[in-house]
């Protein structure tokens, strides 16, 4: 259990699996929020990623937080981006599936 | 909102992982701008934009995107776990291992200053754009519903005039 815990594999197979879950609901969600939730979960997958990297191999432990803490600041901006446009969106189209919203389909 | 629930709970468990990694700090963050913040900014979603009528009539549609889904999926599993497993991660020379917030705070504010006044702009941008993308289309709702009252003549506040 030492073991698992003090390898680097271990985070780097989580963060994929973090990342690999959010690909899995950006493309099986039909509503815009479901694919809201699946990016997060994109960006956590990197954010442990970071942090793996970070605790294991760079020379300077705070480099690796610091960019973690750029990753939430830029995935607070992005939430609240997108749930202004969920909002303008239902107000438009009454409904926030994306298969409705296509005037620019081709 | 089962799907947020569940976010919440990822979101917890990923802030265990930090806390594994060594970083009190970015736990307590973790649970604070995404389990406090982020989950409820997504409630809030829900609470405007949930429509449960419209989700179960293209079932064909649906399995085809949930063949894709889980295809993608898995075979960027299997590539990246490959990679990882093969690849022999060597660690460079450690200079310090700090971990203290004070060193965080410094590194902040010396060498990370410009991109901690840019990420706060962009905060900042943010925030008004989502301000005026939320309020945007507003008049015209007011003004079809006052197309319709005035079109069905029973205005209430001609009498007053």
């Amino acid at each position: 259990m030492m073991m698992l815990s003090n390898n680097l594999n271990t985070y780097l197979i989580l963060g994929v699996f973090l990342l690999v879950a959010g690909i899995y609901g950006l493309i099986q969600h039909k509503s815009f929020i479901g694919m809201l939730v699946s990016t997060e979960l994109v960006l956590n997958g990197a954010g442990v990623n970071f942090m793996a990297f970070n605790r294991f191999l760079a020379p300077d432990p705070a480099v690796g937080q610091v960019i973690t803490l750029f990753i939430m600041g830029i995935a607070a901006a992005e939430a609240a981006i997108v749930v202004s446009f969920i909002l303008a969106v239902f107000r438009r189209y009454q409904s926030i599936d994306p298969n409705e919203v296509k005037e620019l389909h081709g | 909102m089962h799907t947020v629930l569940g976010l919440a709970v990822a979101f917890l468990g990923t802030a265990g992982i930090y806390f594994y990694l060594g970083s009190m700090f970015l736990t307590l963050m973790q649970i604070l701008i995404y389990v406090g913040a982020i989950c409820i900014v997504l409630v809030f979603g829900i609470m405007v934009g949930y429509t449960p009528t419209e989700v179960a009539d293209k079932t064909i549609k649906d399995w085809r995107n949930k063949f894709l889904a889980i295809f993608s999926a898995t075979t960027a599993f299997l590539l990246l776990i490959a990679c990882v497993l093969k690849t022999d991660w060597v660690p460079a020379l450690a200079e310090n291992r700090d971990f203290s917030i004070t060193h965080l705070g410094e590194e902040f504010l010396y060498t990370y200053c410009l991109a901690f006044e840019l990420i706060s702009i962009v905060l900042l941008v943010a925030i008004i754009g989502s301000i005026i993308l939320a309020r945007g289309g507003r008049e015209d709702e007011y003004k079809t519903i006052e197309h319709l009252r005035s079109a069905k003549g029973n205005y209430p506040n001609d009498d007053a005039q």
